[in-house]
């Protein structure tokens, strides 16, 4: 699963570093450190991280197919 | 006529973040033409800003940092190879293979690649190195693994703090090499730049400021140190090159359209210009490349560096690709970026260098959290956050409404002196690492300096 999170939106609420914490990590008091590539077995926590971020600054991109483009 | 824009054949030129977000927004936008992607990079569009950061720290793999998609793009791909140039009157891009692309609308993205080292036979030295591909990251990355005794960073921009930082946080000597007097003086000034020297000094870097490096040495084709400006020399078996980008547009020099070192220039809605200022209608610009016009900034033409930048101008100029005239939109938005490093979380809004002063409105620099907020004759232009981010939001209204400078002083955190000073941001010439945000004039036909570097 693919992430990608849009820094200037983030404001470091840290919900996904508690929701995921595998993928989202805090470094220092509000820098996010996150893995591009998640594993497939976090893709449910990674999508509620997703879902509960205050600034809606996560996307996410399920496995494609593929091919698909 | 607006149907007809909605199909015809569209070529996106640059296919990383400024071309993937176009091309998912043409799609959103009802566009049902073909559509190309080419990109001389033979990945898929893949994010930057983790290539100096989880990347060079081991934790990320370089080929893992693709983008994700907001949609299908429905899109054929040319990848690995480069566009060479453009016939606008016969309204076909042209690749280096030969083949004729046609167009109906073409976006340029080609961004920009990273500036080399100015003396070619050193720049091949094993051990030298410069930071801007997902490649360029993986071999780093790989040097850094194999425990270099220390590290040469040439240029404390951005790039450059964030490897130093990267190279501390794994426990690597580091030389940082500024011909400025500060790490990020050229985007921040005077005072965010003194922090920065601190910062880098406490965690151990060997900062060198005011010098530049005169000469890498080598023996048998492998690095082993530099010579300084002040006479010293340091070993170093690793050097990155980090002395800022150049635009990508040597390609279109034949194409008349107005491109040039500070990029390619544009109106507010991302059409470009040709080379005597005269608007295009089919040729749009997005992204790293793009030189545009900005309200803001007293409609200087700006060229920025930045993530949100790309996104944001490409989501622009595919709107307007697909739409009529009086439905277009203009570029507004306001420029905004963010580094982290050495544990701190640094976020911009506005240009800090369109400034004369500059005003710590929140916290302190001892404290290493803060907001400085930034003026120009009176009105503020910019505000920079350190581990502070949620006020930006806060300074980026006040910005957006030409409000008062100094501001009026916060309800909390307020800082011991709220005395503005100069904001001290000295001519790009005079760095190493060149700006990441340009103020290039208002001339849209102006191809601008050529940036010569002279040791």
């Amino acid at each position: 699963m693919k992430i990608v999170v849009d820094l200037n939106r983030c404001q470091g609420y840290a919900q996904c570093a508690f929701l995921a914490p595998q993928v989202f990590e805090m470094h220092g008091e509000e820098a996010l450190r996150y893995t591009p590539l998640a594993p497939e077995d976090q893709s449910e926590r990674v999508r509620r991280a997703a879902a509960a971020c205050p600034v809606q600054a996560i996307l996410v991109e399920e496995e494609a197919g593929p091919g698909v483009r | 006529m607006s149907a007809d824009l909605k199909n015809g054949r569209i070529v996106v030129v640059g296919a990383s973040l400024a071309g993937l977000r176009a091309a998912e927004k043409l799609r959103d936008e009802g566009f049902t033409g073909s559509l190309t992607m080419v990109g001389e990079e033979s990945q898929l569009p893949y994010d930057r800003p983790p290539l100096s950061k989880q990347v060079l720290l081991g934790r990320v793999r370089a080929e893992d940092t693709g983008l994700p998609r907001r949609r299908e793009v429905g899109a054929q791909w040319k990848l690995g190879i480069r566009a060479t140039g453009v016939d606008p009157i016969g309204k076909h891009l042209v690749l280096a293979d030969g083949e004729q692309l046609p167009y109906d609308r073409l976006l340029i993205a080609t961004g920009t690649r990273a500036r080399p080292w100015p003396n070619p036979g050193e720049g091949a030295l094993d051990g030298v190195f410069t930071l801007r591909t997902s490649d360029d990251a993986a071999r780093l990355a790989e040097r850094f693994d194999a425990g270099p005794r220390r590290v040469l960073v040439i240029g404390a921009g951005f790039t450059g703090s964030e490897i130093a930082s990267a190279c501390r946080e794994r426990g690597l000597e580091v030389t940082v090499a500024e011909r400025g007097p500060a790490p990020l003086v050229g985007a921040l000034g005077g005072a965010l730049g003194a922090l920065a020297a601190r910062l880098q000094l406490a965690h151990g870097v060997d900062l060198r400021c005011g010098v530049t490096v005169t000469a890498l040495n080598g023996r048998n084709g492998r690095l082993t140190g530099a010579e300084l400006s002040d006479g010293s020399r340091i070993e170093a078996d690793v050097a990155v090159v980090a002395l800022g980008a150049m635009r990508n547009t040597e390609w279109l020099a034949a194409s008349g359209l107005a491109a040039g070192p500070r990029g390619l220039a544009c109106d507010a809605g991302c059409r470009a210009f040709d080379m005597y200022g005269i608007v295009t209608d089919d040729v749009f610009v997005a992204g790293d490349v793009a030189r545009f016009p900005h309200p803001l900034f007293e409609y200087q033409m700006l060229s920025l560096e930045h993530w949100g930048n790309a996104v944001e101008q490409a989501e622009v100029a595919a709107h307007n690709m697909v739409n009529p005239g009086p439905l277009r939109r203009p570029h507004l938005a306001v420029p905004a970026f963010w580094s982290s490093q050495f544990g701190l979380n640094i976020k911009s809004v506005g240009v800090p260098t369109f400034s004369d002063q500059v005003v710590i409105a929140q916290g302190s620099l001892e404290e290493r959290r803060l907001v400085a907020v930034y003026g120009y004759r009176g009105r503020i232009t910019a505000a920079v956050s350190v581990n502070r981010a949620k006020w930006l939001e806060h300074y980026q209204r006040l910005i957006e409404t030409a409000a008062p400078f100094p501001p009026e002083p916060a309800a909390v955190d307020q800082p011991a002196s709220s005395t503005p000073v100069p904001s001290d941001v000295p001519d790009p010439k005079l760095l190493s690492h060149g700006p990441t945000v340009a103020l290039t004039g208002h001339q849209p036909d102006r191809r601008l300096t050529l940036m010569r570097w002279s040791g």
